[in-house]
């Protein structure tokens, strides 16, 4: 497994991630997803669309669909407050807000503080999970951005 | 010569010729002895021979100058159109297309001779004229020019100005020489090499008179040889070098000119010849501008075909005017708010001047809405020749009727909405259209008809394929539904008609039941409906057994910026296009009525469903009712809908943005706007709700 792992990582070991709060619990982003952290501005809902997308907001003329983490992630719905912050994640040229309770901090994690977990085919939302991390002693759980924003195909 | 720059024109130029060559042997084969449309395919044939030659496409070469063959023996009466010939034309056309298609993803033609077509075409020329068969070439190079001018240099007149010309360059110790050029008799590109001659003297001397003009030479308007006049301070034997240096060109000669002309002769005429010294000196004189290879000298004739969008001149002014008009209008806000007059007059000058600015930024939009749009012809000129062909196959009579050609759409509407009108068209052809004799029985004429009607409707264009054939059977889509499991016995006696023939358009639904060549293989509708929705439009169908169908698509003018109309549902703003709202009633609640549990109002004759918004968009919290609604009567053809809203904002002018690709949006909603206070609004689609 070790031996593996090396061979993978070829430029850098280690991985830089921002980490935010959820609920109770740390999460880690992946930083080269990230294009900006904005605060929470005005959401324009939209109607019949999937439940956690809170709508979408305007981003410098852009317009940037908003989602729950919370909802998707089966959590109680989102309380803003004034350390709630979007964090615009940008795959495939397309932009997507993810609303979370707070940013803590970047932290770089080397490879050997970042242990895969089994995908648990009964667990509805391993497909948003990567790793876990490790960083002073406590845990971060490492966000899988394209497993959250990509809809799986029923 | 490198002709890689000049790609994208050959390819443009010829998909045009093509079209042209298709358009004119349909009319051929109607009236195979009409010689306009002879000598207009011949001339097609041979732009193209030419262009493929230029750019080194010798199997398109090849195959071209075959069919010029067949075409010289038609025009010279030497051979007959028949069916059998038309046919394999249309072959050959097929083959080019290829040519074209390949040349188009890799610039390479591939490597397929398509020598049977090539034999066939050899066998129609040995059939029709054993004798001259092998002599067609020669005849042909006969015909295509204009006139024999076979004079040589000696006969060059010169106008008064170019005789001045030369005086003084004879004054100024230059040397003048008229030259005679021969081009190889068997060169193909004659316009080419003389381009290329031309070319080559231009930095060793100004050529003051040509003769066929330059126009002319480089249209292929003249024979062998051609005649120029050249000031030089090169010795004679150095330009003549420079011309044979040139390929396939086979001769140079001529003499030098060294006594001035005498002054007399030339005042004389002068007055006289004013005007066409005129015209002269502006044909003359492009030579040193004149660089662009022959391949793009009919450009301004062509029809707009292509990648690219070629612009009217005149559009382009008129953008050029509005953005004039928009610095003007810049200026004036600078200067309203530099005025040091009182509030109210700077007030009154900044609205004067926002009006303004408002009219022009108005105008800038439509005016480059305007440079995106293209007519429709482009894509619908190459459905006759699938329908004769369509006819062929299927072994039935049919007639392809169009209008409104010129129906302009936006050009990113227009590259994607020539397959489903193919498929439509291909529908009405195959399922359509009974055969010969069923029409007969029925007393319909024994030639079916398809019509393809376009045109505008609002904010909206129009495509309609109809045909006059047998209709929908609703029996037998009913049928096939409930034995592939799309609907269930209960569901099959509930249904509407018009729910049933909707059915066609869900995927894999085919109700032929021999799988043909040209559609059955239930790949089709959904496909139409699934394209025509992704350009934001729709499509519907109308039928009556017995009588015909009629497919109507209905696209969206504009893709970019829309006018609409802003609404307040709860706290939500939303935008519904202006185009198709009719009007906006104030209407007493008890006024609404109730038709199968329905809400309808009854306004000036008409009753009209009432569309709840709030319902729809799923408004969250409790409405009262008031005593007064507000309803925005909207159409969709002749269908019409209100829609409740609970108040109005105004017009504005607004940006349509995608939402992006990531959320699921229901089709109702078809895009987004940023308004001016920077919240986002939606836009709602009310052809989804009609």
């Amino acid at each position: 497994m070790d031996e593996l792992k090396l061979n993978s990582v070829e430029e850098s070991t280690s991985l830089q991630y921002i980490v935010v709060n959820i609920g109770n619990e740390q999460y880690g982003i992946n930083i080269k997803y990230i294009d900006n952290i904005v605060r929470i501005q005005r959401i324009t809902r939209v109607p019949k669309t999937q439940p956690y997308y809170k709508g979408v907001i305007n981003l410098r003329g852009e317009i940037i669909p908003v989602m729950s983490i919370r909802i998707k992630l089966g959590l109680e719905d989102d309380e803003f407050t004034d350390k709630s912050r979007i964090i615009i994640v940008k795959v495939d040229n397309a932009s997507i807000g993810i609303i979370v309770d707070q940013v803590k901090e970047v932290v770089t994690l080397d490879e050997d503080n970042i242990e895969n977990i089994a995908a648990d085919v009964n667990d509805e939302f391993s497909g948003y999970i990567n790793a876990i991390g490790k960083s002073k002693g406590e845990l971060i759980t490492l966000l899988d951005v394209i497993g959250i924003i990509v809809e799986k195909e029923n | 010569m490198d002709v890689s720059q000049y790609l994208e024109i050959f390819i443009d130029e010829s998909n045009e010729h093509l079209q042209s060559l298709n358009e004119q042997l349909l009319v051929l084969e109607k009236e195979p002895e009409n010689k306009d449309t002879i000598n207009e395919i011949f001339r097609a044939a041979h732009s193209l021979k030419g262009m493929a030659g230029t750019m080194g496409y010798k199997r398109m070469q090849n195959l071209t100058h075959n069919m010029e063959n067949v075409f010289a023996e038609i025009r010279n009466d030497k051979m007959k159109v028949t069916a059998n010939l038309v046919d394999v034309l249309f072959q050959c056309l097929d083959a080019l297309e290829s040519y074209v298609a390949n040349i188009q993803s890799s610039q390479d033609e591939g490597t397929y001779d398509n020598e049977p077509v090539i034999k066939e075409l050899d066998n129609f020329l040995n059939s029709g004229n054993s004798k001259t068969a092998p002599t067609v070439k020669a005849t042909s190079v006969a015909v295509e020019t204009a006139a024999s001018r076979e004079n040589g240099y000696n006969s060059i007149v010169l106008a008064d100005f170019e005789k001045h010309a030369v005086n003084e360059a004879l004054r100024r110790d230059m040397n003048v020489y008229k030259i005679q050029v021969t081009v190889d008799p068997n060169c193909i590109l004659k316009a080419a090499r003389a381009f290329l001659v031309f070319k080559n003297l231009e930095g060793h001397g100004e050529i003051i008179k040509s003769e066929p003009t330059v126009q002319d030479i480089e249209d292929e308007q003249f024979d062998l040889s051609f005649n120029i006049v050249i000031v030089s301070k090169e010795s004679f034997d150095g330009i003549t070098k420079i011309i044979k240096n040139v390929s396939e060109i086979g001769d140079a000669s001529g003499e030098a000119i060294t006594t001035p002309f005498p002054a007399e002769e030339i005042d004389a005429e002068e007055d006289n010849q004013n005007n066409s010294n005129q015209n002269n000196s502006n044909e003359t004189k492009p030579a040193a501008v004149n660089q662009k290879a022959p391949v793009v000298n009919n450009k301004s004739q062509a029809k707009t075909v292509g990648r690219s969008v070629r612009v009217d001149i005149e559009k382009l002014d008129v953008l050029m005017n509005l953005v004039s008009e928009l610095i003007i209008a810049k200026n004036g806000l600078v200067s309203a708010s530099n005025s040091e007059d009182d509030q109210n007059t700077t007030n009154q000058g900044f609205n004067e001047q926002i009006e303004y600015l408002e009219r022009v930024t108005t105008n800038l939009h439509e005016s480059v809405m305007k440079v995106r749009m293209m007519p429709i012809e482009s894509v619908v000129n190459k459905f006759p020749r699938m329908i004769r062909d369509l006819s062929k196959k299927l072994d039935k009579k049919m007639e392809l009727y169009m209008t409104g050609e010129d129906t302009e759409l936006d050009r990113t509407v227009i590259d994607e909405i020539g397959d489903p009108l193919m498929h439509l068209l291909r529908n009405s052809a195959d399922h359509g259209l009974e055969s010969g004799e069923v029409r007969q029985e029925r007393g319909k004429d024994e030639v079916g008809s398809i019509f393809l009607d376009a045109f505008q409707d609002g904010n909206n264009v129009v495509i309609e394929v109809r045909d006059d054939g047998n209709g929908i059977d609703i029996e037998r889509v009913k049928n096939k539904a409930l034995e592939k499991g799309v609907i269930t016995e209960e569901q099959a006696s509930m249904m509407p008609d018009k729910e049933i023939i909707d059915l066609l358009f869900r995927p894999s639904f085919s109700t032929t039941e021999k799988i043909s060549d040209v559609s059955g293989r239930g790949v089709g509708l959904d496909v139409v409906k699934s394209k025509i929705e992704a350009l934001g439009g729709d499509v519907e169908v109308k039928s009556k057994y017995g009588e015909g169908s009629t497919f109507t698509i209905r696209l969206p003018l504009t893709l970019a910026i829309i006018q609409a109309l802003m609404v307040k549902l709860g706290d939500e703003k939303y935008a519904i296009a202006l185009g198709s709202i009719q009007t906006i009633e104030d209407i007493p609640v008890s006024e609404i009525k109730h038709v199968h549990s329905k809400e309808v109002i009854h306004l000036r004759g008409n009753v009209i469903p009432l569309v709840r918004l709030s319902k729809v968009i799923e408004l969250p919290g409790i409405q009262e009712e008031p005593e007064n609604i507000t309803v925005v009567i909207v159409n969709k053809g002749d269908k019409q809908a209100g829609l409740v809203v609970d108040s109005l904002i105004g017009q504005l002018e607004i940006v349509i943005k995608s939402l992006g690709k990531y959320i699921n949006i229901n089709r109702m909603i078809s895009g987004a706007t940023i308004l001016g206070d920077g919240s986002v609004a939606l836009i709602i689609d009310v052809n989804t709700l009609v």
